[in-house]
């Protein structure tokens, strides 16, 4: 249970820092917008199964939306997310999983250079697809490109910092007896 | 058909991907065509609660500025009152007219309810301002909205029972009727979504005078804006040879980042005018009625 609710936990908090703090610090520039609200969806449990994890994106992104006026978009963007990360997370952990008993995605359960390509990737499919939504219906290709690049940059950054900041203690699934 | 289930039960996490993939594009896509979609109808009601908590919180470390603004105000307003005139004539009695109209038959155009800024955002390029005042207030669609300094901040395009969703002028759809307070030549006022520190007023005529540093107001062919409120100053003169027309980079007179209480200005005849611009277009653009 106490699973369940570090997650909602997590969840709340994560939306409160997007729409309050993240949406309203005046942007450094207009191709600088941080987020950091996804990570929640990059932590979740190893156990969450594919299915779940795509409706868990979408009511993500969708809540979110609800904030920002922008019904579908962070949606749309969570959603893809979603459905990439255990392809991604299958390629990433080790081979041998006899002792892999980690709950969830972290430096410490997928080793800092793994866990960095899996951020990255994400991070950049999610950021691509908000952008290129926004895109279509307004801008140019260089403003695409550049907004993709310095917003992903800029969220990296965050994300880093904030798992240098809290290092989650990543406690083993006792059922090995570990 | 036995291959066919094996393939969905394969396929279904796919499926499941498209089905919420294809959802949210229609919510996105429908919205951005209406721009004011049900959607946020519900939405605004859920969010508005939120949000009107944090406001509640944000409000108070922003006391001291609020305190230095209403005692302007409240030193303006002083100067208005009628003891601070002195009477000269001491023979004249004051003679208070108890006709209720006036007798020039003018009657109210506009009408001014304040309300509080719940909701704000200035980084995207469409930015919307969320107000506490709804429906049940009697605020509805198109009416203007000005800062509490009466500057011209948006319009209101979207209500609920108790909130109201504004679209600001930093937004790029966003189109309002502007003059030149020199010399009342309009144009339309735009936003690229580049920089919240200019805005873009177009349609200005290159034989109008213009310099660096005029005001621009809101003009009197607006049906939501009241006349006369100030929008900006012009910061920059771009002239593009290729058209008869200025570009001019306005510095808005509205500070989006701080604002806090705003003015939701109502025009009373708002929908007899628009109905009579309606009904004309219909009558003279109508080939049918009119077979000349």
């Amino acid at each position: 249970m106490s699973e369940l609710f570090r997650n909602i936990f997590r969840f709340i908090l994560f939306l409160l820092i997007e729409v309050y703090v993240l949406n309203r610090v005046p942007h450094l520039h207009r191709f600088i917008s941080p987020s950091l609200y996804f990570l929640f969806i990059l932590w979740l449990p190893f156990v969450v199964s594919p299915r779940w994890l795509l409706v868990i994106g979408f009511m993500t992104g969708l809540t979110l939306d609800y904030f920002t006026q922008t019904p579908g978009l962070h949606a749309a963007a969570c959603v893809l997310i979603a459905y990439v990360r255990p392809f991604l997370i299958a390629v990433l952990t080790p081979r041998d999983s006899g002792d892999f008993n980690y709950r969830e995605p972290s430096p410490q359960s997928l080793l800092w250079a793994p866990y960095f390509i899996y951020v990255l990737i994400l991070t950049l499919l999610h950021h691509a697809w908000l952008v290129m939504l926004e895109w279509m219906s307004f801008g140019s290709f260089s403003d695409f490109l550049l907004k993709l690049i310095a917003s992903t940059a800029i969220s990296l950054l965050l994300i880093f910092t904030v798992e240098l900041l809290f290092p989650r203690n990543m406690r083993f699934r006792t059922n090995v007896g570990g | 058909m036995r291959n066919v289930i094996l393939f969905i039960r394969r396929y279904f996490t796919f499926f499941t991907f498209l089905l919420l993939q294809v959802v949210s594009l229609w919510f996105l896509y429908t919205f951005n065509k209406f721009h004011q979609a049900q959607f946020s109808q519900s939405a605004n009601e859920l969010t508005g609660e939120v949000n009107a908590r944090y406001k509640k919180i944000e409000n108070f470390f922003a006391l001291g500025e609020e305190n230095r603004r209403v005692h302007q105000l409240n030193d303006s307003l002083f100067n208005l009152l009628p003891r601070q005139y002195a009477q000269v004539d001491t023979a004249r009695q004051l003679v208070r007219d108890t006709v209720p109209s006036d007798t020039l038959n003018r009657y109210r155009r506009y009408y001014f309810r304040p309300a509080a800024v719940i909701y704000n955002s200035t980084n995207s390029e469409k930015n919307y301002i969320q107000l506490d005042r709804g429906s049940v207030h009697g605020i509805t669609e198109n009416m203007s909205v000005l800062s509490s300094t009466g500057a011209a901040v948006g319009v209101v395009v979207n209500v609920s029972p108790r909130f109201a969703q504004v679209m600001s002028l930093l937004h790029v759809r966003q189109k309002v009727n502007v003059a030149l307070k020199k010399s009342g030549d309009f144009g339309t006022l735009e936003w690229d979504g580049e920089d919240p520190g200019l805005l873009l007023l177009k349609g200005l005529p290159k034989s109008v005078p213009v310099q660096v540093g005029d005001s621009v107001e809101t003009s009197r062919y607006s049906f939501n804006f009241p006349p006369g409120y100030p929008v900006g100053t012009v910061a920059e003169i771009v002239s593009d040879p290729g058209t008869n027309f200025f570009l001019l980079k306005v510095r808005p007179a509205a500070r989006f980042y701080n604002l806090q209480y705003v003015f939701v200005v109502e025009n009373l005849q708002y929908s007899e005018q628009v109905q009579l611009d309606e009904q004309t277009r219909k009558r003279i653009e109508d080939p049918k009625r009119n077979p000349r």
